[in-house]
Formats: structure tokens, sequence, C-alpha cells
């Protein structure tokens, strides 16, 4: 019966990554194709909003990944706590810069789009602010990835961190709703909802949202084994001078 | 553990530097505050709040890197670990010290920098009181930056990119609690949540902290 835990086998991981990453990146330019040039191109322009509303295409995926690649990264800094893989660890090392370029896209789009819209490049909204934040977590985070030399011990605290921060980081997002009223629309996508948004944006916005998804599962693949032949390149260095 | 906390008081107070430091710090940071935005006292009493919030934390950010930095050099902290003080005990101990002689000394303090800023007075109660229970979070949130960067040197400025962030929700609430009761509204609520925090971080960080501190003193 093969399991997940097999993975954490780094020539298992590399193997397998290598077999899934041709078609996961496929995967992901198709997706991204098709759906931001079905949106940009063949969606009707917003009554209200114009031509602007386009934006969405980039925008709310960006903003949703980078929200999942810290879960990702705080699920895998748990498995590295817990059962010491460190694929696992190293998987979170790749995921946050990752992470915090989705941050920036996100954020970045939304003030294109609130300038013409809001009137305003930005505003101390709850949810621009907890993205600036999440912003914030994930420099914290890479910078103690870097400052740290003993990679084991760069894991653990990183480890520690990303699981102090997510708790952390959930009680900023509800204090910044208490402190402030929001400009921010609610919540574009939400599962509970009959429908979100009109059938002829609702499907290239999906699909530009697996595009997302698959680029992130993509470059996370390919950060991940970057990681591993560098910490087997180390090996290899250490080996030479010890021999 | 309680001889540790004496010792560390000891330290702070003999030693010098650690205990008025950051009350000077507060100072001076209030007393620039008008220069920057200008003596108007409408203008000085509407920020009072954050401001005195925001230099409170920033006087705590400072002397985070003495936590657990000297001893780390000198060696203290491998006889600590292999002492029968659990390392949990530890980290709860020096937050404590560090707030006697850190957070303590801003909370008194905090009222006559309010008079400078033209906090009205309806504020005053609430300032106090927020910062009361407030600072024990700012302390046991940073004495977990400073286990997690113990190791590094030169760790300052990383230490306050990780601790900043961390801090955020307790500024949020602390400072609500001041601008509402200043304003003679309801502020009891922030007053509470900034409790909250306080209890959660002393009820969790001293673990964190001593799991980082295993990791650097592996």
């Amino acid at each position: 019966m093969n399991s997940i835990w097999e993975y954490a086998n780094p020539r298992k991981f590399m193997a397998t990554s290598a077999f899934l990453l041709p078609w996961v990146a496929g995967l992901a330019a198709i997706c991204l194709v098709v759906g931001l040039v079905w949106g940009f191109f063949f969606t009707p322009d917003d009554f209200r909003q114009g031509s602007t509303v386009k934006i969405i295409y980039i925008h709310v995926p960006a903003a949703i990944m980078a929200v999942n690649a810290w879960l990702m990264m705080l699920v895998t800094s748990l498995i590295w706590v817990i059962r010491r893989h460190h694929v696992s660890a190293l998987a979170a090392k790749a995921a946050a810069p990752v992470g915090m370029v989705f941050t920036v896209i996100a954020l970045a789009t939304g003030a294109i789009w609130g300038q013409p819209m809001w009137g305003t490049w930005w505003e101390w909204d709850p949810r621009l602010t907890s993205f600036l934040i999440l912003f914030l977590f994930y420099l914290g985070y890479m910078a103690l990835w870097e400052a740290i030399e003993n990679p084991d011990s760069a894991a653990d605290l990183t480890s520690v961190l990303c699981l102090v921060g997510s708790v952390f980081a959930v009680i900023s997002r509800y204090a910044l709703l208490f402190w402030n009223q929001g400009l921010h629309q609610g919540a574009t996508l939400s599962l509970d909802k009959e429908q979100n948004i009109a059938n002829v944006f609702w499907y290239p916005l999906v699909i530009a949202l697996c595009g997302f998804g698959f680029l992130f599962l993509a470059l996370v693949l390919y950060r991940t084994q970057t990681e591993i032949r560098a910490r087997r390149l180390k090996a290899l260095i250490a080996q030479e001078r010890m021999g | 553990m309680i001889a540790l906390l004496k010792r560390d008081l000891m330290l702070a107070i003999r030693a010098g530097g650690g205990f008025g430091l950051s009350l000077a710090f507060f100072l001076i940071f209030t007393t620039l505050v008008p220069f920057g935005v200008g003596p108007q006292t409408g203008v000085l009493a509407t920020i009072a709040p954050g401001i005195l919030w925001l230099g409170a934390l920033l006087a705590c950010l400072l002397s985070l890197d003495r936590i657990f930095q000297l001893d780390w050099e000198d060696g203290t902290l491998d006889l600590i670990a292999t002492s029968p003080v659990p390392l949990e005990g530890l980290a709860a101990i020096k937050a404590l010290a560090h707030w006697l002689t850190t957070g303590l000394p801003l909370v008194v303090a905090a009222p006559a920098l309010g008079l400078l800023l033209n906090l009205p007075a309806a504020g005053y109660l609430w300032l106090i009181a927020s910062l009361l229970l407030g600072t024990p979070a700012l302390s046991a949130i940073g004495t977990f930056g400073a286990a997690l960067t113990v190791g590094i040197k030169r760790g300052g400025l990383l230490l306050s990119l990780l601790v900043l962030p961390l801090y955020m929700p307790t500024l949020i609430f602390g400072a609500l609690c001041v601008v509402r009761g200043a304003a003679g509204q309801e502020a009891l609520t922030p007053l509470l949540l900034v409790a909250g925090i306080t209890l959660g971080s002393l009820a969790i960080l001293p673990f964190a902290a001593a799991a980082a501190l295993r990791v650097n003193l592996r």
C-alpha cells in the first residue's frame, strides 16, 4: 500500500516530482492562458466598473493562493516538527517566496484596481491591511531561514515561527475587523453560495484559479527539487573535504 | 526559579542600562512626536493614545535582545538548561523579569507622558489599565522572539522584523481601548480583548520559546 509518507524519501520525491513537474507546469500554462485570455478578451465589461473588472482574474486567484501558500507552509512545518521529514521542511522553505510574490501581486493588482474605483491606491481596510501583515510574516519567515546556518536548526526555528505566526495572523485578521470598517467588498467566491457571480465571469475565473493553483504547485515542486539538490551538493562538498 | 528571577532583576538594576534606558527611550520618543506633527494640542490629543502605545511597544522591543543574549554568550544558558529548572519555566521567568524591568516602569510613566501629549482626562484610567494588561503580552511575545534569534549574531534587526508583526493585535486593541476611553465611549471590550491576548500569550509562548531555546542549545 502506497502512502504519502513515501515521498518523505528524497529520492522517491525527486523521481515522482520529476515525472509530475512537466504535467503540472503544462496544466498551469494551459489554464492560465485559457482563463486569462477568455477573461480579458471574451467577457463583457461590467456596467459600472467598465473594463477594470477584468483584473479580478489575477487579483482573486493570487490572493487565494497567497493565503493557501501560508496554510501549506503551516502543514509542512507541522509535519517536519512531528515526523521530521526533510522534504517537508524544504517544501515549506520553497513555498515561502512563492507565497510572498502572490501576496505582492494581490496587493499590487488591488491598488491598480482601487485607484480608479475607490479613488485611492491604498486604504487601511481590514482586508488590505491583513494582506500587508501577511507579507510581513512572509518576510520575517524568509529572513529567519536566511539568518541561520545549520539547516536543521533553521527548519526547526522557522517551523516554530510559522506555528506561532499562524496563530497571531488569525488573531490579527479579526483584530483588524474590529479596528476599522472595510471598504473592500465581501468575498467574491464562497463555497456556501448558490451562485457567486454571473456565469460569464465565473467560468474564466475558475479556470484562472486552477491555473494559479497549478502554477503554485509547479513552482513549489521545482523549488523543492532545487533545495534538495542544493542540500546534496553541500553534502558532497563536505564529503570531498573530509576525504 | 525565584532565585533566577532575583538574579535577573539584580542584573538589570546593578548592571545599569537595562532598567532606565527603555524608560528614557519612551520619554524621548514621546517628546519627539510634537516636533514631527506640530504643537497643536487638538492634534496631539487625538494621536496621544496611539503614540503612547507605540512608544511603549518600541521601548519594549529595544530591550528584547538583552533577554537571552548575555546568558547565551557567557554560557549561563547552558548551565540553566542542565539544571532541574525546565526551560519553559526559564522562559516564563525571563518574560516576567523583562516585564518587571521594562513593562511596569512604562505603565507608571505613561500617564505623565500622557500629560505632555494632552491626553483627554477620561483616557488616563484606560491608558493605565490597557498598558498594565497589555505589556505582559509584549514581554511574552518578545521573549519568544529573543529565544528564536538568540543564536544569531547581530540578530537585533531580524528580531524586530519577527516580533513587530506579532505585536500587532495587542497594539490594535490596546490603542483602541485608550482612544475609546478618551472619547468617552465604551472601552471595556477592547480592554478585555487585550487581557485575552495577554493570557493566551502567557499560556502558549513560554512553550514555544522553550522549544526555540532547545533548538539553539543543541
